[in-house]
């Protein structure tokens, strides 16, 4: 009896969810993917003309990264100070979302929003909600191939 | 012993319609410039309103309310008895700060989205089971409180799905009365069914209008069987923030138990906002969506007798950021109350 | 050329990100966290330094450069004062990242308020 009525919540869970996905309106995927793919590319391209400006003031080849990652930093961080990113991030979506630019905006975001918090445990505490994630499967990912790194080496 | 006032499985009569005396809406901005303007009594020209945070801003709103409320009724907060009332922020933060600067002992309630009605309802019981001859039932949401506590930051450049809903930045307030003193023809509760909490599986925080859908059937066909009523018996039966989505589904389930409301049958959240020319994806969503449209827009359509029974369905997901990360499913709820443009025929009774 | 393929190699990741957030219950920080690891896997395999190299921009800018910095500040730590050098280095390439991010957050919620 009991197993039965659980049989038939199931399927009428299963019934449902097929309905709910018919009447949803759908993602535009491809939209996306394409809308993505282009402002993604654009903002690398920003980056490498950034990479040419740090070489042309001096930096050497190699170290020209560092200053355009923090240059890329300091414009999503202003642009999300200045209320603009949010409609940015719903135009593209991952193209914004997944350069560093991305990260930023998480951080500046979480900093700003939860000033009203307070300094200390607000913008201090809740800086990272979004971005911590990132961070520490980073650098676990960098421990364990170091790791891994070290066994092949020794072996 | 029977409960005298209990219809059905999950519904109450009360013996004596309850009157709505006055009614108060205050909204946002973006709400203010959507297809009902002219129907709101305040209409805020930012989301802060000058306080140090959203949710002072909330608080204001909800304070404004009921304020405006009373004062259309002409009477002061001392004479109400008691002030039911809640929004969608942890521990209720705007309607209780609110209630502090009111001075009505008060009620807190969370019912999510369907709070509106859950505090029409219960009002509406406390007046008619003879507790109090005047109470107050409000209920508020905030896009920027809502989305800073249940998603995320208000700069987050993160992408939102087509079928999200918006939350409605908006307060509402009742004024209800046992009416003995006003017996000319007035808008009055005269049902109030409490809806089941239920879950059909949806996961998805965006999903709103797919995880309330079924508790708003749920509870529409339990109004409908207890009350044993015909499909046109009501003008208009509004749910309270299904959306899009959400209004879609509930005519497909509502069909699939051989209820057809046909036209009768819309939403708040499609009511409030144009969805194709304003940012508001699948439509409205809050505490607020079915308080400003009831306070404002429905209940002067019923005053105008451009119809005579409303049936207002609010409806509620019970999610919480936690329950979300936790991998749960979002359990829902809907409460229907009815309301009919008529007179007080009792006093009528009492009066031969 | 470099140009072109900075368009072409950091379009791609971010398509291949869309896709993930579109198509997948994965939220964009669960995507990210993707991105990053598999940034961090590609570098440890030695196949994401040549993509820096033939891309530049297009390979340093999305997130998974981030996790590939933090294989390499490991490695090089690790090369120069052996095992516990990939604890001590991890950070030692991002640092410039994280601080501007914190310092500019910080400096931002001084400065802005959020606009809703």
């Amino acid at each position: 009896m009991v197993g039965s009525k659980a049989r038939k919540k199931q399927l009428q869970r299963k019934d449902y969810q097929q309905l709910s996905a018919q009447k949803r309106l759908k993602i535009p995927v491809w939209r996306n993917t394409l809308v993505a793919f282009v402002v993604g590319g654009l903002v690398s391209v920003l980056g490498q003309g950034l990479i040419f400006f740090y070489i042309w003031l001096g930096f050497k080849e190699e170290q020209a990264a560092s200053p355009m990652v923090a240059t890329l930093i300091l414009i999503a961080s202003i642009l999300t100070g200045l209320g603009v990113w949010d409609y940015l991030g719903q135009f593209a979506g991952a193209g914004v979302g997944v350069p560093v630019t991305g990260f930023a905006n998480s951080i500046v975001s979480s900093a700003i929003e939860f000033k009203r918090e307070g300094y200390i445990l607000g913008v201090g505490g809740r800086m990272f909600q979004l971005a911590g994630p990132v961070i520490v499967y980073g650098a676990v990912t960098a421990f364990v191939v170091g790791l891994i790194h070290a066994l092949v080496q020794w072996l | 012993m029977k409960a005298r006032k209990k219809v059905g499985l999950q519904s109450m009569v009360f013996s004596r319609p309850v009157a709505i005396l006055s009614s108060a809406a205050c909204v946002g901005p973006l709400e203010g410039a959507g297809p009902l303007q002219g129907s709101f009594d305040v209409v805020y020209p930012d989301l802060l309103i000058g306080a140090k945070s959203w949710e002072a801003a909330e608080t204001t709103m909800i304070k404004e309310a009921v304020e405006i409320a009373l004062g259309k009724g002409s009477l002061s907060t001392q004479s109400v008895d008691y002030l039911l009332a809640g929004d969608l922020l942890n521990q209720c933060i705007a309607a209780n700060f609110a209630a502090r600067d009111l001075g009505i002992p008060m009620l807190g309630l969370y019912g999510a989205c369907s709070t509106m009605a859950e505090s029409a309802g219960l009002g509406a019981v406390l007046i008619d089971g003879g507790f109090a001859q005047y109470t107050v039932a409000a209920a508020s949401s905030h896009n920027a409180t809502s989305e800073r506590q249940y998603r995320y930051p208000t700069e987050y450049g993160g992408q939102r799905p087509p079928y999200s809903q918006h939350t409605v930045t908006a307060a509402g307030a009742l004024l209800l009365s046992n009416g003995l003193h006003c017996q000319s023809p007035m808008p009055r509760i005269t049902h109030f069914t409490v809806g089941k909490v239920c879950d059909l599986g949806i996961k998805d925080p965006f999903d709103m209008g797919s995880a309330m859908a079924p508790a708003a059937a749920d509870t529409l066909l339990r109004h409908f069987a207890d009350l044993a009523l015909a499909a046109d018996h009501y003008d208009l039966v509004v749910t309270g923030d299904l959306a899009y989505v959400g209004h879609a589904i509930l005519k497909e389930l509502l069909h699939q138990s051989n209820l057809d409301l046909g036209s009768r049958l819309n939403d708040c959240g499609l009511m409030i906002y144009d969805r194709h020319e304003q940012p508001v994806f699948a439509g409205g969503s809050g505490c607020g969506s079915s308080a400003a449209v009831l306070c404002g827009y429905l209940l002067d359509m019923l005053s105008s007798y451009t119809i005579k029974r409303l049936l207002l369905v609010g409806t509620g997901a019970l999610l919480s950021p936690v329950t979300y990360q936790q991998g749960e499913t979002i359990p829902c709820v809907a409460h229907a109350v009815a309301i009919e443009m008529c007179h007080d025929h009792l006093a009528d009774e009492e009066l031969r | 050329m470099i140009f072109l393929y900075a368009f072409l190699v950091g379009g791609a990741i971010c398509a291949i990100g869309q896709l993930l957030i579109d198509l997948t219950p994965l939220t964009p920080a669960h995507v990210l966290t993707v991105l990053v690891v598999a940034g961090g896997v590609l570098s440890g395999l030695g196949m994401y330094g040549p993509l820096v190299e033939w891309s530049g921009a297009g390979a340093s800018v999305p997130i998974t450069s981030f996790g590939h910095q933090l294989v390499q500040g490991a490695l090089q730590e690790k090369a120069t004062a052996g095992l516990y050098g990939v604890m001590g280095g991890i950070f030692d390439l991002t640092s410039s990242g994280i601080t501007a991010a914190i310092v500019f957050g910080f400096f931002c919620a001084l400065i802005f308020d959020p606009k809703g």
